[in-house]
């Protein structure tokens, strides 16, 4: 059947696809190859110096305390930020598939956070995790803490290094994992009652019918949230400037602060593009492989 | 009580301008149907000058009809013909500045887009105080407040710089005086003002260091209009009174006063590092402490290697500071920590004197001020200047700008609103009035103390020098390790110093 | 689904547990709606839970009027509805086409071309600031309304492409096979089959859509420079001030500016449930 398409209709669609194509090309494509290029140009002072100095930004790169420590930042708030995330959001899909008096009430609560700008919520989260001090009494959750008798949970938060970013990857899950209980919850809607009564037909438990049964089928919007939340997470920024900053001993930097950073204030073009192109190194081995699976999963279709 | 003579300076000025001061220049009638030239020979003694009376008259004509509109230079001047005359200072300037293949910028009217990163409190009053004298002479054109937040420049530098890459800057914006100009590659994207400051005599009235610091390849690019003081130690006169305490001249006295404290369960040391400079700011001041000013100086410019035990002493007493300071001071700025002291809570702080203007705005004045310990007699100094970029949409309206950003007037409007003191140092006893306690304090040290630049408000060193030397102090909050940071400040002066020389 | 089996206790805890998870969702919207309502001298970091003595209403018009030193939100709502709508609608359209084309009218690469299409999305913005200002520049789009609503069109198609695609591909062939022997050309088809099912794509769509322009602050700060043009996001930004910040009214304003997309969500968030449901996001 496709091959009796007319060619009339071939050119249609290429000129339906071609202003897209065009925006992308240059807007996508052709900045990242400028990117790619002044990565490894010499261009380190506002004016542009395009000299050609190979992998040498690269190399400085890694060598470079500070991107150290945002490399292993970045790692630990992806962790957390997915694992934190997919947990809550299963678990509150799970609740909520229950017949719950309120469902839509609860969702709604549940889902908000996610029609928030990562400034504001970079900004409330600030106030709410701020320890106080032992003189000026405390604040934010520690105070909360307190006046519900919990205070021996209190915690430095952001404020202590040893914390650092873990707390930020608390602000995050509070924004996104109610979109990741919309998924599961729309996934799990849509698993026909038969196959779990099935399940429970042939003597499974509950708690087998979800790992047998549900979960399997729910592994493409697992996959899908853990691309939509893993690009998120090595983009972040926004929620870095507007809660902690780069924080004590850089506890809290990450890659794209560095990069701003380096960019804009030590006027070092070439660094900050070898940086962005780093990032785009590790979203392409998250993304790459999955689109092409997912992709050619749908041809065989 | 400082308001009272702020409202009497704001009358003079209010004064002055109705008088016509503010307008500078004077009427002209033609006498008999002549050209522009023969004008300008009469009145300002030099027919070259007749663009910039074109350009005065045009300018007046926008908002008084009445005057003549000029459309061209050859252009016959008929009898009876009202034109504006400028002042003579003002023309030179014109013609200094003025390109002829531009000959829009005889039109007048027009915009001034001024970027800056004041966006509130003192910061703002003092800009807007600005605008409005600037709208006094130049009525015609329309002022653009394009400012942005986020301290000390954070957003705004990353937003300006692609706008000079890409050759469209605005008429004029914020710059730090000194090293912080090489970040913009001032020899391609800005005017040098050299000529101006010649003209307008600033030469003179601002003080040498000053203009050493704003000499960058032999040229001036800023004109700056205030100047504030880094080193300083501010303290709660509550709980020093209380425990009979005075300022600390040293490290020895002020880490005595700290242990008095600590065991009275006060915070002796109150800092905050949300915005990430402060506490390099505060090394900065440790620094000038152990190395003196010479020293000090001789850092950024090579002279002193920081291998020196100055380095180390400077690296071990904030070291020793970290054990008396407020556990909370990551999620704290400045302003934050500063509430330690309003709350009584917390005794001392050092943090440069726009402190100031904060405790004044929030109604706090049981402090009292020192110099930072072993820093007596040194003045810290940072500045602001704006510029003028070398694409700048509306040049002659930025040069008028500039002119009232240097000009007395302006500088005691914008500097008894933000809590500095003003960079020229001609005023006289009466317009000191106008200034509160600290102010006038502040404007007799900088006259006779010794003046260091700033290096975290970018003035001793270039902007990546300055970055480096930031993410090394922070990184030693957490560390505290002080050889490797030694190593690692090395590393970045001789970076620095080898990117300075290329 | 265990009916008739409910154990009374295991249906109180399954309630207790939703209700605590609600309020650590609600406790940071307590804080802004708290602190905004204070006057500047009550607001303090050591007594944030306690509710506000007097109600005051000040923080608000402040943050909407203006106070001294700074212009108020008013006219930055109006900018950022300005560049949301238009470029939610191109991008979406855009998405809509593109998605169609891709699911129904594959061609040799057309599934390499969705890939590279695709990647688009997950650049980090930053990286690419210059060139789009110094494209902007060329093309005279620079410092304006439109620029902005171009960049975010043009970094939108890849998200608005991948939800379409996904959701026409629920559409059955049939349903075109028989049009196309009808009569249909391609753009028959779109308009006579897939337009009228597009519905709950176009909500999804276009509320991720409106959510991410409109509390986009990157683009909006390097493109939009006037103040005169700037969206919301910046001018909350501006709002903090360099050092002297009010709070209540930074609160107000974060409020305020988080409105629009708020009620999108609490009022639409059914239409993005069912969008889900009807398989726009299934990986």
């Amino acid at each position: 059947m496709r091959r009796r398409r007319l060619k009339g209709e071939r050119l249609v669609t290429l000129l339906l696809l071609l202003p897209s194509v065009i925006a992308v090309g240059v807007f996508v494509y052709g900045f990242i190859g400028w990117t790619g290029y002044v990565s490894m140009s010499n261009w380190n002072q506002l004016l542009p110096d395009y000299t050609f100095v190979g992998l040498k930004n690269f190399f400085k790169l890694f060598a470079h305390p500070r991107f150290q420590i945002d490399l292993r930042n970045l790692a630990v708030f992806t962790a957390l930020f997915l694992t934190g995330s997919l947990a809550i959001g299963f678990l509150l899909a799970v609740l909520l598939d229950r017949k719950v008096r309120g469902e839509g009430f609860f969702r709604t609560i549940y889902l908000y956070p996610m029609s928030l700008s990562f400034i504001v919520t970079g900004v409330v989260w600030r106030w709410l995790m701020n320890p106080g001090s032992p003189q000026m009494g405390s604040t934010g959750i520690n105070l909360l803490l307190e006046k519900i008798g919990l205070g021996f949970l209190k915690s430095g938060w952001y404020t202590d290094p040893r914390v650092g970013i873990k707390a930020v990857a608390v602000a995050a899950i509070w924004q996104m994992s109610g979109y990741v209980m919309a998924m599961y919850l729309a996934g799990l809607r849509g698993i026909p009652e038969e196959l779990r009564e099935a399940a429970r037909v042939d003597g499974a438990s509950e708690w087998q019918v979800y790992r047998y049964v549900i979960l399997p089928l729910l592994r493409p919007i697992t996959l899908g949230a853990v691309i939509i939340l893993g690009h998120i997470s090595l983009k972040i920024y926004d929620l870095i400037v507007a809660m902690t900053g780069p924080g004590i001993g850089f506890s809290c930097d990450v890659p794209a602060y560095f990069m701003w950073e380096t960019t804009f204030h030590a006027n070092r073009f070439a660094q900050g593009a070898a940086i962005a192109i780093i990032l785009l190194l590790m979203v392409s081995l998250l993304i790459v492989p999955y689109l092409i699976f997912s992709v050619r999963r749908e041809a065989e279709v | 009580m400082w308001r009272k003579s702020y409202l009497v300076g704001l009358l003079a000025v209010v004064l002055l301008s109705w008088l016509g001061w503010g307008q500078a220049g004077h009427e002209y009638v033609v006498p008999a149907t002549t050209t522009l030239k023969a004008i300008a020979q009469e009145t300002l003694g030099d027919a070259a000058y007749a663009p910039a009376v074109m350009r005065a008259t045009n300018a007046k004509s926008l908002a008084d009809p009445t005057y003549l509109k000029i459309r061209t230079l050859d252009m016959e001047i008929p009898e009876g013909a009202k034109l504006w005359i400028p002042e003579r200072v003002w023309a030179e300037a014109f013609m200094a500045f003025w390109d002829p293949n531009r000959p829009e910028d005889l039109f007048g009217g027009g915009k001034l887009v001024v970027g800056s990163w004041w966006t509130a409190g003192g910061e703002a009053e003092g800009l807007n105080a600005l605008f409005e004298i600037y709208d006094e002479y130049y009525p015609d054109v329309q002022i653009v407040n394009a400012t942005i937040a986020g301290g000390a420049g954070f957003v705004f530098r990353a937003v300006i710089k692609p706008r000079l890459i890409a050759g469209d800057p605005p008429d004029t914006f914020q710059l730090h005086a000194g090293l912080e100009v090489e970040g913009y590659s001032p020899e391609t994207y800005l005017t040098p003002l050299d000529e101006l400051f010649e003209i307008m005599g600033w030469t003179e009235v601002l003080p040498k260091d000053l203009l050493d610091l704003l000499l960058y390849k032999g040229h001036f690019w800023g004109v700056p209009v205030n100047i504030h003081r880094a080193n300083v130690l501010w303290y709660d006169k509550a709980i020093f009174d209380k425990y009979g305490i005075t300022p600390p001249e040293n490290w020895d006295e002020f880490f005595a006063i700290c242990e008095k404290l600590k065991a009275e369960g006060v915070v002796p040391f109150v800092m905050g590092n949300a915005g990430g400079w402060e506490a390099a700011h505060l090394f900065e001041t440790i620094l000038i402490s152990t190395m003196g000013a010479e020293g000090y100086k001789g850092l950024w410019t090579g002279e002193t290697p920081w291998t020196s035990a100055g380095v180390t002493e400077a690296l071990e007493i904030l070291k020793k500071i970290l054990d008396y300071v407020n556990p909370d001071y990551a999620a704290l700025s400045w302003d934050g920590a500063g509430e330690y002291l309003i709350a009584h809570k917390g005794a001392m702080m050092i943090m440069g004197d726009w402190t100031n203007g904060w405790f004044m705005a929030k109604g706090y004045e049981d402090y009292g001020w020192a110099p930072v310990p072993d820093t007596g007699g040194i003045f810290d100094a940072l500045s602001d200047t704006f510029c003028l970029p070398k694409r700048a949409p509306n040049p002659i309206n930025a040069l008028g700008w500039l002119m009232v950003c240097g000009s007395k007037e302006g500088q005691i409007a914008f500097n008894t609103r933000k809590g500095s003191i003003p960079a020229r140092t001609d005023l006289t006893a009466a317009e000191k009035a106008q200034f509160n306690p600290y102010l006038r304090s502040c404007m007799d040290d900088f006259a006779r103390d010794a003046i260091v630049p700033s290096v975290i408000h970018g003035a001793a060193a270039i902007e990546s020098w300055v970055t480096d030397f930031k993410d090394a102090v922070n990184l030693f909050l957490a560390t505290k390790d002080v050889a490797g940071t030694q190593r690692a400040l090395v590393e970045a002066a001789e970076a620095a110093l080898a990117a300075m020389k290329g | 689904m265990t009916v008739g089996r409910r154990i009374p206790w295991q249906r109180a805890l399954l309630y207790i547990v939703l209700v605590g998870f609600a309020a650590f969702y609600l406790m940071p919207v307590y804080v802004l709606v708290v602190t905004s309502l204070k006057s500047f001298a009550e607001v303090n970091l050591y007594r944030m839970w306690d509710l506000p003595h007097s109600f005051s209403l000040e923080s608000f018009k402040k943050a909407l009027i203006g106070g001294f030193g700074y212009t108020g939100l008013a006219h930055n709502f109006v900018n950022s509805f300005y560049v949301a709508i238009p470029a939610t609608l191109a991008s979406a359209f855009l998405g809509s086409l593109n998605g169609y084309v891709l699911s129904k009218w594959r061609f040799r690469g057309s599934n390499t071309l969705f890939t590279l299409l695709l990647f688009g999305m997950f650049i980090p913005y930053q990286s690419i600031l210059i060139p789009l200002v110094q494209t902007l520049m060329k093309i005279g789009l620079y410092g304006s309304i439109p620029g902005l609503i171009l960049a975010h069109t043009v970094y939108g198609i890849p998200i608005t492409t991948l939800i379409f695609r996904n959701y026409y591909a629920t559409v059955p062939k049939e349903l075109v096979e028989a049009a196309r022997i009808d009569g249909a050309g391609v753009l028959g088809v779109y308009t006579r089959i897939m337009l009228p099912v597009s519905m709950p794509g176009f909500v999804v769509v276009m509320i991720w859509q409106f959510t991410s322009i409109w509390n986009d602050f990157l683009f909006a700060v390097t493109i939009a420079q006037n103040p005169a043009v700037q969206p919301v996001t910046v001018a909350l930004n501006n709002l903090a001030g360099s050092y002297i910040v009010e709070w209540n009214v930074q609160m107000a304003g974060s409020l305020m500016a988080a409105l629009p997309t708020l009620l999108v969500y609490i009022f639409l968030g059914r239409y993005f449930m069912r969008g889900l449901l009807a398989g726009s996001l299934k990986g």
